[in-house]
């Protein structure tokens, strides 16, 4: 069965509204952040409101074309566009312009371009291509595998140049795998890492242990319901470190009570292994060993927040997390982002009547903190039009990618759900307070033609697949 | 495992909980919080940044060098500007209208939502009647700086100065902000971090007539600024001022250091100039004057002027001579003229009295054995081999070195390779007789002052140095950077030192440094003359007191002053005794050496 479609008719006009609507919008609010009473026009390309209708004019041509070339195309070409994409990584990090300390820009003439945008576009379609693969299972080791590998590689160079920001949209994969076949459990042990990560770094280690213990001990009782064995176990544990503590203070070995916490754990755990395995006590054995990989997980994150991870971004997670603060320096960005928003009130201050934003109290906020000019101009009503707006056009996307005939569409049709979702989540909530602040910009809205192109490309690929999806199946 | 609940609902309840999630956030902040509410008709909030005193610097016995006095800067956010009575305001700043004009300009180019400096360090009258007025002129507000001041007009090439930052350094550096002030030089370079503190940031809210109406929020999202630390310098105030009297009328360099722990006691770069000309207004004036003034004062020739060192550099031929068993304590040579030229002395029967009367000849005979060790029987790779080992042990001394001392701007000088010579004469092109002036402290080599007095400091402590440096105490922390704990050591025997050492102490008893002689205190020296193309030789000298466990090691040069012994010996001397002594009991010499010629 092979019929050809016609795209202007069969395109899902209401997700193009949408994304015009968001546009514009963003575009608004870009001459609203940087209005300047000298260049009151909106079409004055010497600044960046002009200049961002150039780009929104070559992003409409970008669609445009992207609809009239075949939709075979995209999956025909799609590890090509993948390896291309790859090549431009490399060579960005040689010949590239640094800006802010990231060598991530191509210059060419006055524009600027990068490269990471587009690769997520790009990813997305390889990633799709191998899911799509005929008689592929999703949930085998192997599959991951060569999907990680898809992602390490532009993983690997982004972050080689110094845009860690832009490396983090691939953990937002993590949807497409679990829609194509991953268990909730993936979901769920990912969420739990994530709370444990927090408590880790806001909490002190040693309550963190005992919190995971006393859940250990509590889980074992309520399963078992054995009142004894339980009283036992407890008694075991409590008693060594009793004994172990003694030691320590006899000898003066002056070791910290964590330590002595953790010797003790392992010490009554050979107990307690000889016991469940007698006794043939299967969720014994299932408790004893989260219990450890949980432990084992607080230990590097430690470490990785203490050693991996740079300075700048150390203070970022802790400003986040309250740990610490320091309203001048990493905080800087976030208080000012509240303030221009909380002053917006219900109803807002009004177009151009921004003080914060325009007074450039607020950094980047034409590109990163774009949403503190919407929320001080266009108040509460304001934000949370656009955030109802976005998920509208995320729950839209999802019913597209939900009627597509053939995985590869599917498939990425998901994956531009999970891009556009991760941005949208983080951008705007590093400018409330409730993301780190990771440089990653608002789609539609944040000032850049990278951006706005890399989106189009995203969205309007998906739109073409889309159009087509009745002609046959892949 | 099938899911009871279909997978895309999941997805599709995530982003609506979260999205959820994020406008009852906003809910709180825009509408129930009240904190970031301020009536937004007319108010606006204002950023007074609070500078924190900078640190204060003292010398190595807590004397104060450098503090601070408070400044006015009258700020403008050209956009607050409102209904500016402009010829008034003129008037009090003492500035003409086309002045203003160019100063608003300039701020507006810079941002019209930023602070800018407008007019920078009123006097305190002018300060006086501005804040009467300053209500009437909305958009400008005065912010409290302070300024650096100096108790004596010394070492000014040590401390450096503080400057306005530029806009290279608002772009690389994100602390700074257009205005600020940084370190651009010396130890105000070096210490930056430590002497500045940091930023705080006060927010007033400020009503159309530039009043302000209190804090923001309470004050709960100010900072306090953080003052700068306090620095204790090696330096020894007033060894540092007598060098600098001594150096008077001359051009030239003092570094004195003390040997065991490489603490810089005097670092002197003549001529000099008074700091107080690089604080605060005249900054800038008075630099591009002292830059264009011909005797270069603000060039630090104590760490980038490169110089022959002269026969001191005996000193350093004698040890690897030595060292590599090339010649023995009881080597004599003839004074034969024919080789190079010298003075008339009695013949050198052995290396001391080589050392004691500086024999040009002997050292030519010297250098000739450490390059030309036979190794191969042609000459030009022979050579190769002698000058790369050479080469590699003289370097050992710090010469030719960067120091990693706490001072921007160190020159390298050139202690001559394989690399150098093949690029100079070609491979194979050159040989002992091409190169043999380095023997006497000649020819190629070049050295700073910094590196002589390092070096002299090797002698003393007999074969070690640890790296010269500045900074004595860092308030409130217990240690110095860790790479000047650190002891480097010279492949060279200790009983060599011995034999250089007692030579050196004959230099000074019956040799050519007569002048040096300081009563009870035993000086063990070197002379140098360099021979200068260019004019007339330059006077050097090198010595360290006293003899047992010295506590000072020294270098002077003087620019074409002539013989070492008649200029730089006496300064030496006289610097050796006040340091320690904390006397000087040869006023006629002091007196001598500072009216020169």
């Amino acid at each position: 069965m092979q019929r050809k479609v016609n795209v202007w008719t069969s395109i899902d006009w209401l997700t193009v509204t949408i994304y015009l609507i968001l546009v514009i919008a963003g575009w608004l609010n870009i001459y609203a952040a940087v209005f300047d009473e000298e260049h009151k026009s909106i079409l004055d390309i010497s600044q960046s409101y002009g200049k961002q209708l150039i780009w929104i004019f070559a992003a409409f041509a970008i669609a445009i074309i992207i609809l009239i070339i075949d939709s075979e195309f995209y999956s025909f070409f799609a590890y090509v566009v993948y390896g291309l994409l790859i090549l431009l990584l490399i060579s960005v990090l040689t010949m590239g312009k640094e800006v802010n300390g990231a060598r991530s820009w191509f210059e060419i003439g006055s524009l600027r371009l990068q490269p990471a945008e587009f690769t997520k576009f790009a990813t997305n379609l390889a990633v799709a291509k191998y899911l799509s693969t005929f008689h592929l299972k999703t949930y085998r080791i192997r599959t991951l595998i060569v999907v990680g590998i898809l992602m390490i590689v532009p993983v690997g160079l982004i972050i080689l140049q110094n845009d860690t920001g832009s490396a983090l949209v691939y953990a937002a994969f993590i949807f497409v795998l679990y829609r194509e076949g991953l268990s909730v459990g993936v979901l769920i042990v990912g969420f739990l890492l994530a709370v444990l990560f927090v408590l880790t770094l806001i909490a002190s280690k040693i309550s963190v242990l005992i919190g995971l213990l006393i859940l250990g001990f509590l889980l074992f009782g309520i399963f078992r319901q054995r009142l004894r064995e339980f009283i036992v176990a407890i008694s075991i544990y409590v008693g060594l470190t009793i004994v172990l503590w003694i030691l320590n203070e006899i000898f003066n070995y002056k070791t910290s009570m964590y330590n002595i916490y953790v010797a003790s754990i392992v010490l009554s755990s050979i107990v307690y292994i000889v016991h469940i395995y007698k006794k043939k006590i299967a969720i014994g054995f299932w408790i004893l060993g989260t219990l450890f990989i949980s432990i084992g997980f607080t230990f590097s994150v430690d470490y990785f927040f203490n050693n991996v991870l740079e300075q700048h971004q150390q203070e970022r997670i802790s400003e986040l997390l309250g740990v610490q603060s320091d309203p001048l320096g990493a905080g800087y960005n976030v208080n000012q982002s509240k303030i221009a928003i909380g002053s917006g009130g219900f109803f807002g201050k009004g177009f151009l009547q921004g003080t914060q934003t325009k007074y450039n109290f607020v950094p980047e906020q034409s590109t990163d903190f774009i949403f503190c000019t919407v929320g001080e101009e266009w108040g509460f009503l304001g934000t949370t039009f656009v955030i109802i707006l976005f998920v509208f056009f995320l729950l839209r996307l999802i019913m597209l990618a939900e009627r597509q005939r053939s995985t590869f569409s599917r498939v990425y049709g998901y994956g531009v759900v999970a891009i556009f979702f991760f941005h949208i989540v983080i951008n705007i909530g590093m400018t409330i307070g409730l993301a780190p602040v990771i440089g990653i910009p608002l789609p539609f809205f944040s000032y850049g033609g990278s951006s706005l192109w890399a989106f189009t490309f995203l969205l309007f690929i998906f739109l073409r697949l889309d159009a087509s999806r009745l002609e046959l199946l892949r | 495992m099938k899911s009871f609940i279909e997978k895309k609902i999941v997805i599709g309840a995530i982003i609506v909980l979260i999205a959820f999630i994020y406008i009852l956030r906003l809910f709180y902040l825009q509408v129930i919080d009240t904190k970031y509410k301020y009536s937004a008709d007319n108010n606006v909030l204002r950023y007074e940044t609070q500078y924190p005193a900078r640190g204060l610097i003292y010398d190595r016995y807590g004397e104060l060098m450098v503090f601070n006095e408070a400044a006015y800067d009258l700020m403008v956010i050209p956009r607050q500007i409102n209904n500016l009575d402009t010829l008034d305001l003129c008037n009090v700043l003492k500035i003409s209208i086309q002045d203003f004009r160019e100063k608003l300009y300039k701020a507006k180019v810079y941002s019209r939502y930023k602070p800018s400096l407008f007019v920078k360090q009123l006097s305190n009258e002018d300060y006086a009647i501005l804040q009467e007025k300053l209500h009437k002129y909305s958009g400008f507000f005065v912010q409290t700086r302070t300024l650096r001041a100096y108790l004596q007009k010394t070492a000014a090439h040590v401390l450096g100065y503080v400057g306005e930052v530029d806009d290279k350094i608002v772009s690389e550096k994100p602390y700074y902000k257009s205005g600020d002030y940084i370190g651009i030089s010396g130890i105000e370079k070096s210490y930056e971090e430590i002497l500045r503190g940091q930023k705080g940031v006060k927010i007033f809210m400020v009503d159309v007539h530039n009043r302000i109406k209190g804090s923001f929020a309470n004050g709960e999202l100010d900072t306090i600024p953080i003052v700068g630390k306090n620095i204790h310098l090696t330096i020894s105030a007033k060894l540092q001022l007598l060098g600098e009297k001594l150096m008077n009328k001359k051009t030239g360099s003092i570094v004195a250091i003390e040997p065991s722990t490489g603490e810089i006691l005097a670092l002197v770069s003549s001529p000099s100039y008074d700091p107080n000309l690089l604080v605060g207004r005249v900054r800038s004036e008075n630099y591009s004057k002292l830059n264009k003034d011909s005797i270069k004062p603000l060039f630090n020739r104590a760490l980038m002027a490169k110089y022959p060192p002269g026969s001191i550099f005996k000193i350093v031929e004698s040890l690897i001579g030595l060292e590599y068993g090339v010649i023995n304590p009881n080597t004599g040579f003839a004074c034969n003229k024919s080789l190079v030229n010298c003075h008339n002395h009695p013949t050198a029967t052995n290396l001391t009295m080589a050392i004691q009367h500086s024999c040009n000849p002997y050292y030519f005979m010297v250098y000739n054995r450490i390059i030309q060790q036979g190794v191969s029987t042609n000459r030009f790779k022979d050579s190769e081999i002698g000058v790369a080992r050479w080469s590699k042990s003289v370097k050992e001394f710090g010469l030719g070195q960067l120091l990693d001392i706490d001072l921007p701007g160190m020159k390298k000088g050139r202690i001559p390779d394989v690399d150098f010579y093949n690029r100079w004469y070609g491979e194979g092109r050159w040989a002992f007789s091409t190169i043999y002036s380095n023997g006497i402290g000649q020819g190629e080599v070049e050295i700073v002052p910094l590196q002589m007095a390092n070096f002299t400091s090797v002698i003393a402590n007999k074969g070690y140095y640890y790296t010269p440096h500045l900074i004595k105490k860092i308030e409130n922390t217990d240690t110095i950077p860790s790479k000047y704990l650190k002891k480097n050591k010279v492949n060279v025997k200790p009983e060599y030192f011995d034999l250089v050492t007692n030579a050196m102490e004959l230099v000074v008893e019956a040799g050519t440094a007569r002048r040096a002689k300081i009563k009870d205190i035993p000086v063990c020296g070197k002379t140098g003359t360099a021979e200068n193309p260019q004019g007339e030789d330059h006077s050097v000298f090198i010595a360290f007191a006293p003899r047992e466990n010295p506590k000072i090691a020294i270098a002077v040069y003087v620019e074409n002053a002539g013989f070492g012994g008649t200029w730089a010996a006496p300064i030496a001397s006289l610097m050796i005794e006040q340091y320690l002594t904390d006397s000087i009991s040869r006023p006629d010499l002091e007196k001598y050496v500072i009216d020169y010629k």
